[in-house]
Parts: C-alpha cells; structure tokens; sequence
C-alpha cells in the first residue's frame, strides 16, 4: 500500500467540517510556520521538498516562489488555480469537495511564505457547488481564528476570495487567469513580463495548482526533506491521478511515483484493469492535451524499460516515443475506441475552448476539427493526414500561450503513432462509419534498436 | 544633466544597429528599414498595449545578448520582445521565421473572404501586402469560410466583420482616444467578432481613426463606400485649423480631378498614422475650399498604391547587400544543394563575375 500524503483522511467521517479535520491533526502546519519559521524558511522547506507545480508544466514550485518580485510598498498576491477544465482531469474538484480545509491550510501557509495579504481561488464555472464548500471552510477556519488579521496573534494578516470563472478553459492559463481575476476578457498576456514580477493588477503574484498548493501541507508537516524522500528521482512525493476511460474503477487516486503503469492500470489497488476483458489499446497519460501513446509504447519505453508513473520515465523518448505526465488526467482507450473520433473530440474542444486572440491557434483549432471530421465520417483524403501534420506544425510554438502547443499535441501524436488508423479510414469511407479499427498491431512487442 | 544612456547594440540579419534600451525588435528593425523589418498586422506603435496577436512579426533570437548568448528556444514576437545588449536576431535569413509567418498568412487567409475586388480597402490593405509577400499561390483550406450577421456601427463605419483579421487595433484606439468604449470582442475563437454587444452605433468625435488602424477592410468610410478605387485617387497632404483640441487638422485629402473623395489621417512608411484626426475633419470637410493645401503625399509604402505614378514615390532602402554581408546578392540559392559539379569549398557568391565551368573544375 502506496504512502498517502494527501488524501490520507479523505474518507475520514465529517473530514469536510472544521471540527473533525481539526481533530485529525489538521492545521498543524500553519500552527508550525507562522510561529516557529520565517517566510523565506518556508520558501526552503518548499525547495527542499523538490516539489513541482501539480497544474501540468511540472516547474519546481520553491524556484517559482523565490523568483516573486519583492519591491517595498506593493502588495504581492498568491492566486490559486482552480481552474481545472483539461478533459480527464478531476483531482483538484476531489480535493476542493472532501477536504476543503486541506486547501485552505496550505494556502495559508503559501501566503504567509510570499507575503500575500489576499488570497484568491479562482474556480472554474462549472463546479457550481464547490464555492459553497470553499467558502464554508474559509468562514470555520476564520472563526477559528487562522484567517483575517493578526492570525494566532503572529502579526500576520490575510484573507481568502473565492472567484468564480465564467467557465472557460483557456483561464485555466496564469495570465488569462489573471485578467478574468482583474475583470477582463479572459486573454492571456503576452510574457515576459511574467506574474512572479508584474500579475494582478501589476503586482508579483505567484499562480499555484490545488494540488500544489495542498502538498504544502504534508511538506511542512513532515519536513522538505523527509517528502523528498519519496518518489524517484526529481519526481517527489505523492501525485494525484485522476483515472478514467475504459477502466473497472474509475477514480482519483493517490499514487507516489515509483509505481509502474501496467501495474497502474491493471492493479485491484488502482484502475483494477481493463472494462468489460477488453485489451488496452492506447493512453493518455496526463489530461488531454499531452500526446496520447499507443499500448505498447505507454508499458515500456523505447529502450525497453517499464514505463514508471513519475515525470522523467512518461516523458523518457521525448514527443516522438513518449509522452507526459502533465496534470494527471489518465485517459485509457480500450480496442473499441477510434483514435480518430478521440482525436476528433479533441481538437473540437481546443476550437472551441481557444481564446481567439492569436491568429495561429483561432483560424488553425478550426481547421484542423474540420479536416478531422471529414477524415471521421469517410470524407477524407490521403493528403489530409499530412495537411493535418504541417497544420498542428504551424501551429505549435507559434502562438502566445500553450493552448495553440495543446490543441497541436494531441493532433501530431494521433497521426505519428496511429497513422495506419487514418489511412485505413481514408480507404474504407463505408466500413469506417459502422466499425472501428480495433486494436490491429498496437499492442504488439516493441522492436528494441540494438546498439550496432 | 541627464545620464548618457548606453546604447544597445543589436543585430538583426548581419546588420548592427545602436538602439536605446527598451526599443522592441521590430522598431529596431524598422530603424534599418526595407525588406529587414518585419511585417505586423496588429502592433501600432501608437497604441499601447498592441502586438502580439497577429504573430507575423515573430523572428528568430540566435543569441539573447552578451551576457547570456544562448538562442531563444522559441520564434519570439519581435513587437513585443525588447532588445538586449549583444542580441543576434534572424528575420529573413532564417528558414524558421520564413515557414512559420508563411504558415501565419495560410491561417490569416483561410477565413478571409479575398473579396478584393470589391473591397475599399484593396490597394492599401495590409493583408493584401503581406499576401504577396509571404503567401502561398494558392489555399489549401476547402471549408465554407466564416460568416457573421451584420452589425450596424452607426452612420460614419461600415464593419465587415469576414474581413476582420482581430488585430484588436480598433479596440485599443477607442480605449485610448476616446472616453468612452462601445466596442469591444464577443465570443472566443473562431467565432469571436469586433462588435457592439447592444447595437450601438460609434459616435465619438474621434471614432473615425478606427478606420485609419485597421490594416484590413473590416471599418471602412460609409462616406467613400464604394465610391473609387483608392489607386486612381491622388493624395494631397494638407491642413485646417480644426477647433478641436486634440486634432491639428493635418490630414491626406484623396481627389480624384478636382473632387476630394475622402480625407484620412497622414500615414508613414509603416502605415502608421502621424497624428490622430477628429470626425469633422474626416467626413464632413469634403470641399478644397475647407483646406490648405500643402502639395502632393510622399507615397513611400510600398504597396499597390505605389505602383501608381505619383510625384516624388520613395522607394524604400534596399538592404539586401547588407544582409549578404557585402556580397552581391546573385545567387541566393545554396548552389552546393543542386549541383554535384562543384568544388566543395567554393562560394558562388563569393567569385568575381559570372560562374563559369572553370570556377567548379576540380583539377
């Protein structure tokens, strides 16, 4: 049984209210740093813990902090990314929704080690009934005196704001955040300057995941070092998976890194294996915009390793024989699923989820769903799968924000591993509208390149 | 006494240039001028907060400066990245750059109507320029193009909104001109467009200049709507007192015999406008009799209106031998790349006169 950090207590009666997390040893940690350590200590407990940002970039979080601007007379902002709308992710809802107050000690302590004085979540739209939940926790935990001024008689102020988003993906980026935080359409900014120097309303701000920002918790509850210790490598601690798709059990769980993904997948413990004794045909393995791996690249890696459930061995072949572990929304396709639907799916959420402000990503997103669709319903041609890859080509790296690199992604994955499956829709417009293409030589052993 | 300020040096396609701290890569680029500048569809120099979005301007950091000379992983927006000290930017003499604004102008057209021919803004439009120039010969878009419902911008502008490239010049003009914005973008994506959300019309003394910065025919004039090709017109720079504060009155009149047809802002090199005028002086001073005339506009851009044979047409710096480093730009083909009948070492652009078989013999 894997190591829990974070949904330790998840099933915990009552663990929602203040009194029972209170009971369970909650609050422990802002009772810790506020009295015993200074800002810049929980900054390098923060760094110690080698901890990287849950959102999906994976960027060390103790470096972003250390690179907030900290100028005299300006207020500085913690701004906590709720924003969760990547299809196939959920952990950050399970999180808000079973242990509200987990979210709100580590924002407490995240703000006491940046100098935030107000604190904002912004939550997606559509998760209309977490607000309600937030705002409880943050109304017991103010009651219970670890919010508003002068917290545990420490001298040190701050407040929590819950915003509520209008329900756009493309908020879910730091600085389009930013601007719907501000009131504006939400576009994202054009960088530098970043927000660690110039965010809300021109101010540093640092712009954390939920999970992130949670893991504070368990970091200062039993030291940067000791959280270190877990996982492999520049992987550390515990993720959060959110699991689903062809799968017997669907759901959030808690991993810590050193597992592989065949046992991943076919564990009772986690996803309990494939639905219905279907084969595995491909994976998505970090939300939807992270390329998708076809069964026998997702089990091992080019070399001919296991593939592990951490950052470097998901992204172990960089784009063209591997993947990433991104937010950790894991998609699994069985060998009923068409990839080109799936893609098709894809590129039509990116269309319509993209912001429309550089030209690239507005007219591009469009295009390619288009082209997909044509390809779907046995219009396509052969030319469209390389019209399709020199579209996602001029797309990626080209645009203000990374929704243009992922809306390309899931596209150029689709067609690097699974071209087959495009051509054989191309050449058969009828069988390809009442069958699919099953599994074919997915699954098939890896030939390992031996060294000459 | 102020502080000397240090200069930066930067190089942009092997021409040095001593900029002051601050400047972008594109104003940079634009002090050199000609063929190194890189075009921009939404980066207005007198706007604030443009740029960025259209990503025609985007060029590629060889070396981010002196101190730290690695190459930026990505093509940066030059109209928004300020230069450093040392910086080696590539425009035109990276492939990179070449593809993506190529693929940039694909994307910018495969929604656009190319209604061209009966559009008031062809001749002068910014998208018909860098059409030609880093375009395509053909589309490869084979969908229905986008269409919107019209709105009714009131009686000065005419919007069509399939023209509409969102460059959100419009937007930052009125935001900054004038007190009150009335526009704005609805909608996101594909489907986001330039209009009022109740319908409105624009009627803001300084609203005409909305027409002046869109680079396309998305706002045109309803007073010169449909009334002449703007390359038979002949533009006559001249100038009023205008009572309002803010326009200093000087505009191009655009006659066509003895009969001004429109009246614009003056325009520079960049097609950028000089300095802001008022409504009045946009759509109601039709008569010669309404203005001083100063004599005919220097044309110096080089788009159609050009082609016309205007007095005193400025052409504009050629900067292909600088860019060669010297060399005469006669072969900008790699011959090594086609031919097999060569010497390894030699550079054709390098020999004296034409090549002949001796300069490839191998003996």
């Amino acid at each position: 049984m894997a190591r829990k950090l974070l949904l330790e207590k998840a099933n915990v009666p009552g663990i929602r209210g203040y009194e029972v997390y209170r009971r369970e040893g909650g609050y422990a940690s802002v009772e810790k740093a506020l009295k015993n350590m200074t800002p810049d200590q929980v900054t390098d407990e923060v760094k110690k813990s080698g901890l990287r940002g849950r959102g999906g970039a994976g960027f060390p979080t103790g470096m972003k902090w250390s690179f907030l601007a900290k100028p005299e007379g300006v207020p500085r902002y913690l701004v906590c990314n709720a924003d969760e709308s990547e299809p196939g992710t959920f952990k950050d809802r399970y999180l808000m929704e079973f242990l509200p107050h987990l979210l709100i000690e580590g924002l407490i302590v995240s703000s006491y080690a940046l100098g935030s004085k107000a604190t904002y979540i912004y939550i997606r739209g559509e998760y209309a009934w977490i607000p309600d939940i937030l705002e409880q926790a943050i109304a017991e935990a103010r009651a219970a005196g670890f919010l508003g001024k002068n917290i545990l008689g420490t001298g040190f102020d701050c407040e929590i704001y819950v915003h509520r988003g209008a329900g756009a993906y493309i908020c879910g980026e730091e600085t389009a955040l930013l601007e719907s935080l501000e009131g504006k359409r939400g576009n994202p900014r054009i960088k530098p300057p970043f927000p660690a120097v110039r965010g809300a309303w021109d101010c540093p701000t640092v712009v954390n995941n939920v999970e992130t920002l949670a893991a504070v918790v368990p970091i200062m509850n039993i030291g940067g070092e000791e959280y270190a210790k877990i996982g492999v490598g520049k992987s550390t601690g515990t993720k959060l998976i959110s699991a689903c798709g062809n799968i017997n059990k669907p759901g959030v769980y808690e991993i810590d890194m050193t597992i592989s993904v065949e046992e991943f997948i076919y564990s009772d413990e986690y996803c309990g294996g494939i639905a219905n004794g279907k084969r595995l045909k491909a994976c998505i393995p970090g939300g939807s915009s992270v390329p998708i791996l076809p069964a026998n690249l997702l089990l091992k890696t080019v070399k001919g390793e296991k593939r592990m459930m951490n950052y470097e061995s998901l992204s172990d072949g960089g784009f063209p024989k591997g993947s990433m572990m991104g937010s950790g929304g894991f998609i699994v396709l069985d060998e009923d699923q068409c990839v080109v639907k799936h893609t098709l799916t894809l590129a039509r959420f990116y269309r319509h989820e993209s912001c429309g402000q550089c030209s690239p990503c507005r007219e591009g997103t469009g295009w390619m769903e288009k082209i997909l669709k044509n390809i779907d319903t046995g219009k396509g041609k052969k030319s469209d799968i390389d019209l399709l890859w020199d579209i996602q080509r001029k797309i990626e790296g080209n645009t203000i924000c990374p929704l243009g690199d992922a809306a390309a992604w899931p596209v150029a994955a689709a067609i690097r591993h699974f071209r087959d499956e495009f051509e054989w829709h191309v050449d058969n417009p009828q069988e390809c509208l009442v069958r699919n293409y099953g599994l074919a030589h997915y699954a098939d052993p890896l030939e390992i390149a031996t060294p000459a | 006494m102020a502080e000397e300020k240090k200069l930066l040096k930067v190089t942009i396609d092997n021409i040095t240039v001593e900029v002051e701290p601050g400047t972008s890569i594109l104003q940079a680029a634009r002090k050199i001028g000609g063929d190194v500048a890189p075009p921009a569809m939404c980066y207005y120099s007198k706007l604030k907060g443009t740029g960025g979005k259209c990503r025609t301007c985007l060029v590629e950091v060889a070396a981010g400066s002196t101190a730290d000379p690695r190459p930026m992983p990505k093509l940066v927006a030059s109209c928004r990245t300020n230069v450093m000290d040392g910086m080696v930017v590539k425009n035109i003499t990276s492939e990179k750059v070449i593809d993506a604004r190529n693929g940039v102008v694909e994307m910018l057209l495969i929604n656009h109507p190319l209604d061209c021919p009966i559009c008031d803004q062809a001749g002068e439009c910014h998208l018909q320029d860098l059409s030609y120039e880093n375009g395509r010969p053909g589309t490869r878009y084979e969908f229905a193009r986008r269409t919107f419902e019209k709105h009714d911008l009131g009686p000065y502008i005419q919007l069509h909104m399939t023209r509409c490239i969102l460059c959100y010049r419009c937007v930052f003009t009125a935001d900054q001109l004038t007190n009150k914005r009335v526009h704005g973008v609805l909608d996101r994506g594909d489907h986001s467009e330039i209009a009022t959300y109740i319908h409105q019309s624009l009627d803001n003394d300084f609203i005409g200049n909305i027409i002046d910065v869109c680079p396309v025919g998305a706002l045109t004039d309803k007073t010169f709507r449909f009334k002449n090709r703007v390359w038979f017109l002949k533009p006559v720079d001249a100038h009023r007192d205008c009572n309002h504060p803010g326009c200093k009155g000087k505009v191009t009149l655009w006659y066509r015999g003895d009969e001004v047809f429109r009246v614009t802002a003056r325009k520079d090199q960049w097609g950028e406008v000089e300095d802001w005028i008022c409504n009045e002086c946009r759509f109601e001073k039709k008569k010669t009799s309404d203005w001083t005339i100063e004599g005919p506009t220097k044309v110096s851009r080089h788009s159609v209106i050009s082609q016309g044979h205007y007095v005193g047409v400025q052409r504009p710096q050629e900067v292909l031998y600088d860019v060669l480093d010297g060399r005469k730009p006669k072969l900008l083909m790699d011959i090594h790349s086609v031919s097999e009948v060569n010497r390894p070492d030699i550079d054709l652009s390098k020999i004296e006169g034409p090549a002949h078989s001796t300069d490839f013999k191998n003996d």
